[in-house]
């Protein structure tokens, strides 16, 4: 607060430099909103002169230790609107001050300047006579209402000063080191919203071209600026920023959307993906309402296949598409030739979609594999039990299921499920094949009286060529 | 109603009381009658803070949730918008105030931002042309929230993301900035140790705000002897694994948010034989878990093992208690059997503890060795327990997991098969890039290719990568630190790793050990884990250097940046209980996690997620 009277009044005389503010100013519709806000002012002040105080936004600041403080509003505290202060509080300098930190930002004065008035503080009204400022908030007050105010802070400080929520005017930096100095300062304090806040003072002062240059060599100020302009969704901007970075081929160094080789070839395949969707969607939905086809008139489609993932798209084909020839979209071996699907994965997702319409010969074809010599026998790359699991869930039959859980390799998971899903030709066969006399004897209570496994269980209990080891 | 957070080593009600006092010094600035509108998000942390008594002392008469459309009618004189500063809320406040006008002209609008005032906020409401209708608009700094006796924190869920994925690190600002108010109250931390970049970030952060106060000296005698700050990147795996305290459980089953759990309304069915049904809750229950409860104290910590037992030794020294009453003869025996009345029925009423106890119990029953029923709850449970476990002891890390496997092929939710490939990873110092490749891709085509960028922020946070060198260095970690206890024992326990039934967690391995015998011994595993570590000092004016008494155990602080889990918490008051550690633990962070929340915090679009 040293600078001179004839200083500020050179500064603000000389100076070609508007206010920071986010609009127009030569916008008429802009005038005519502030206008009718002065008016509004005046109003209120008519109407509630007991809570006038209430009116001024608050800057908060310091106070003693011992209450954390963001206490002391200095603006607020004072009743008397004639000893008004200006916005920025003192520092208390006889206090231990934790409190400078707590506080409140005072950034919206950062760009209201002229257009400010409202309800809040803006530079100019700050140090106005609280009546003039109220009558006619839009008004540049005179010049030597400023003389305590403007003050020569380094950048350094003012970023301080901003971090404490005081106000600090930006506008007094204007060669393109100073503003990026104060950038610079921004960052290494971490504070995002004060980072911001320069930014858009950068944004509003420097041409594009400029900005853009100096953000390229500061990462995370590049970061905020991108997260500015998306949350704000300046997409004009944005779309200029991203594209000059990937002609400078930044997005390498900045990571941000990057995608390594690998991964374009999973966008590849999204691509891929969706574009098969649509043809299949349109195709099926055709289908559907010509009402011909059996499949969709039995089981009429629940919901558009559109934007589904790919495993839910092979059993969607597995399910309406299964016997189609490789040829087309919508061939399940297709699809699985197309985007590589794991054996694993494409077997165990045609087994749920075959089961689910109890095709059990579809189901009981996944499993044949021939030999060399034409002998068939069932080979899974799935664990028979997971397979019984899914079987199981789709409610598949007795019948089916012993089939599957007759292959189960570990003897006492076999039985466990065996007794589960009441196979009891296989619990009856595994006992026998355990040599578990005691076991199978529990079995027989658990049995039909009377029923074929009764009789298979005393034939095996009397037969006497059988060792039981109990 | 806090006085749970006065019974510690430190007080922390000093801090909800001064937390409070701001809360009541804003409310007073709106002279008035008042309606507060809800972010709705912030009324759990808020509710740490003060309940609605405290606000209708101060005049708020009616509280909205905040929605679109027009605010619901109320005959104050005051509205009040509670909100984080976020966009989306912009609109919708400018939406309540623009339909407002027409019908009210006297209402007063306030914004107060929690925890603080956004200018990209400031400017959508100008631009909305609602800013000038607001009367006040503040901010409420709600750094660190007192949750429990011995816990403070941020409730700041994205400050993992923000610093590690998102280059913002906002949010260390913040946890400078509470570490500060929080000397002021307490006193000069004199000592301070940390490891990682964050934690560097913000030692460094602590003494520039220190020097900028220069000149003036806090004179209070420090409470705390040591502050430690630790990222959570140096510790990637602890979250990640199942936590297998009763807490840590419950958080893990039922999720517990700003300390309350949701439970739901079957839980509470069964209580009394021979009720209607139409008593039956259809709500879910909300309850508080913390010290308060006495009984939830005792077991909070225990592993889940050792639960059961717990509580039945409990239930029957109450009622042994209970009879005592008809032995009572004097009138000096039954005034002090009289005594103990509230705090028996309060444990006699079926509160909660027990309600979990069915869960925990068919959990621990449940042999380990052979599953019963193929496909039960407690089984998945087990096989993904024994898979954890599996990698955390570094068997196979370096293939493709046949238990991942089936699960992707099954569509289990998607954050469990993450949390177990970053586990995988973790334990391998990277996936063989095989490996990687092959996982992503069964993901991507089983969940949808949209959630590559969810891989990516993984990626890019570390939690799942490419094996970049040949060596792996999690055994080295692993052997030095004894991360793995083969014979944790779960009912007395003796080590920290019975948290995890056999896992010492890392992060408080590295506590542990910087107590004793101090980090140079490990200064190795130290270089092979992310970020600097480092130490640094405060100077104390000369009258406050604390006289120890002999045998007087000395204070830690332990900042977790990025997130603890309940587990760790319990272990580090384990540490505490112990007789000769001689330091105790006050631990504090920027949010409560576990492996689910924290995983959901890095997604991308996490809603798009298939159930």
């Amino acid at each position: 607060m040293t600078k001179s009277k004839a200083d500020e009044e050179d500064y603000w005389n000389s100076s070609k430099f508007k206010a920071f503010t986010f609009d127009d100013e030569d916008d008429e519709l802009i005038r005519l909103k502030e206008s009718r806000q002065a008016v509004n002012s005046i109003q209120r002040l008519v109407e509630e002169d007991d809570d006038e105080d209430d009116v001024e936004k608050v800057s908060w600041s310091g106070e003693p230790v011992g209450s954390i403080s963001w206490s002391v509003k200095e603006t607020a505290a004072s009743n008397q609107r004639t000893d008004r202060e200006p916005a920025f509080p003192k520092i208390p300098t006889d206090t231990p001050s934790l409190s400078k930190s707590q506080s409140g930002y005072s950034l919206s004065s950062l760009f209201k300047g002229e257009t400010g008035g409202r309800n809040f503080q803006s530079f100019t009204d700050t140090l106005s006579d609280s009546s003039i400022r109220l009558y006619a908030p839009e008004l540049r007050k005179p010049k030597s209402e400023y003389k305590d105010y403007v003050s020569d802070w380094s950048p350094e400080e003012t970023i301080q000063r901003l971090q404490q929520g005081k106000t600090a005017p930006l506008e007094k930096f204007r060669s393109l080191q100073d503003k990026l100095l104060l950038l610079d300062f921004a960052v290494s304090a971490h504070d995002g919203n004060v980072i911001t806040a320069v930014l858009i003072y950068l944004k509003r002062t420097l041409s594009k071209e400029v900005l853009f240059r100096e953000l390229e060599s500061r990462q995370t100020a590049l970061r905020h600026f991108i997260h500015y302009l998306t949350e704000t969704k300046d997409q004009r901007l944005l779309l200029e920023l991203l594209s000059l970075l990937v002609i400078h081929s930044y997005l390498f160094t900045v990571d941000f959307y990057f995608f390594t080789a690998k991964d374009s070839a999973h966008v590849q395949d999204h691509y891929t993906l969706l574009e098969r969707q649509i043809i299949i969607e349109a195709t099926d939905r055709q289908a559907e309402r010509g009402g011909k086809v059996e499949i969709f008139q039995k089981f009429p489609r629940r919901a558009s296949i559109l934007n589904m993932p790919l495993i839910t798209t092979l059993y969607y084909c597995c399910f309406y598409h299964y016997s189609e020839p490789e040829g087309t979209y919508s061939s399940p071996l297709n699809i699985r030739q197309a985007f590589k699907i794991s054996e694993k994965q494409y077997f165990v997702t045609a087994l749920a979609a075959r089961a689910k319409l109890k095709a059990w010969l579809d189901v009981d074809a996944l499993f044949t594999s021939r030999n060399w010599l034409g002998f068939t026998r069932k080979k899974s790359p799935l664990s028979f039990q997971r397979v019984v699991d899914v079987l199981q869930k789709n409610s598949a039959p007795t019948q089916v299921l012993q089939d599957y859980v007759g292959l189960v390799e570990d003897p006492d998971m076999r039985i466990s499920l065996a007794q589960k899903h009441k196979c009891h030709d296989i619990v009856i066969n595994t006992y026998r094949d355990m040599k578990d006399r005691q076991q199978l004897l529990g079995y027989r209570g658990k049995v039909g009286r009377g029923s074929a496994e009764e009789r298979k269980i005393d034939e095996l209990l009397n037969n006497q060529q059988i060792r039981w080891k109990n | 109603m806090a006085a749970h957070l006065s019974y510690g080593r430190v007080n922390l009600n000093i801090l909800r009381e001064a937390a409070r006092k701001e809360l009541r010094e804003f409310l007073d600035k709106c002279a008035g009658s008042k309606a507060i509108v809800w972010d709705e998000y912030l009324t759990g942390p808020f509710g740490l803070i003060a309940q609605y008594s405290l606000l209708k002392e101060h005049e708020v008469e009616k509280m909205f949730t905040l929605k679109s459309g027009r605010l619901p009618s109320a005959d104050v004189k005051n509205i009040i918008f509670f909100v984080r500063p976020r966009l989306e809320l912009m609109d919708i406040i400018a939406e309540n105030v623009f339909s407002e006008d027409k019908h009210h002209s006297s209402r007063d609008f306030h914004i107060l931002f929690v925890p603080r005032r956004s200018m990209l906020c400031e400017q959508r409401l100008k631009e909305q042309g609602v800013l000038g209708s607001f009367i006040n608009i503040d901010e409420y700094i709600l750094d660190l929230i007192p949750y429990d006796g011995d816990l403070l924190s941020m409730e700041y869920e994205s400050a993992f993301r923000e610093c590690y994925l998102e280059n913002d690190q906002t949010s260390l600002y913040h946890t400078a900035k509470g570490l500060m108010t929080l000397q002021a109250l307490y006193g000069t931390i004199p000592q301070i140790y940390g490891k990682g970049d964050c934690a560097r970030h913000v030692a460094n952060m602590m003494l520039r705000m220190k020097r900028e106060f220069a000149g003036t000296q806090n004179q209070i005698l420090p409470v705390f002897d040591t502050l430690l700050l630790l990222d959570r990147n140096v510790d990637l795996l602890t979250p990640l694994a199942t936590q297998l305290t009763y807490e840590g459980l419950i958080d893990e089953i039922y999720g517990i948010n700003n300390g309350y759990v949701k439970l739901p309304p079957e839980k509470f069915a069964q209580k009394k034989q021979g009720e209607a049904s139409k008593d039956l809750p259809t709500e879910p229950k909300k309850l508080q878990l913390n010290s308060a409860e006495e009984l939830y104290a005792e077991i909070r910590d225990k592993n889940f093992n050792a639960v059961g037992a717990a509580l039945s030794k409990k239930a029957k020294i109450i009622s042994a208690a209970f009879e005592e009453r008809h032995n009572a003869k004097t009138v000096g025996e039954i005034k002090q059997f009289v005594s103990q009345l509230p705090h028996m029925q309060a444990a006699r009423t079926p509160c909660f503890p027990t309600l979990l106890k069915n869960e925990i119990q068919s959990l621990s029953n449940n042999s380990r060795q052979y599953p019963v029923s193929p496909v039960s709850a407690s089984e998945a449970f087990f096989d993904n327990l024994t898979v954890e476990q599996e990698f955390m002891t570094g068997v196979d890390t370096d293939k493709v997991n046949t238990y991942i496997e089936d699960c992707i092929a099954q569509k289990d939710p998607l954050i469990k098969i993450l949390r177990l490939v970053c586990m995988q990873s973790v334990c391998n110092n990277g996936l063989k890039q095989k490996v990687l490749d092959y996982y992503k891709r069964e993901i991507l085509q089983t969940y949808g290719y949209e959630h590559i960028l969810t891989l990516n922020n993984l990626e890019k946070g570390g939690l799942l990568k490419p094996q970049t060198s040949s060596r792996n260095n999690y055994p080295t970690i692993r052997k030095t630190l004894k991360l793995w206890m083969e014979d944790a024992n779960e009912q007395n326990p003796n080590d920290i790793s019975y948290v995890y039934s056999g896992y010492a967690p890392l992060s408080i391995r590295l506590t542990q050990v910087l107590a004793r015998p101090g980090w140079r011994s490990i200064e190795e595993v130290l270089k092979m884990l992310p970020g600097p570590h480092f130490e640094e000092r405060q100077q104390l004016p000369s009258g406050l250097h604390k006289k120890r008494q002999q045998g007087e155990n000395r204070t830690t602080l332990v900042f977790f940046l990025g997130g603890v889990t309940y587990a760790e918490i319990a272990a580090l008051r384990f540490l505490s209980q112990m007789e000769d550690s001689g330091m105790e633990y006050i631990i504090a962070t920027t949010k409560l996690v576990n492996g689910t929340t924290w995983i959901k915090s890095l997604m991308d679009r996490p809603e798009s997620q298939t159930p």
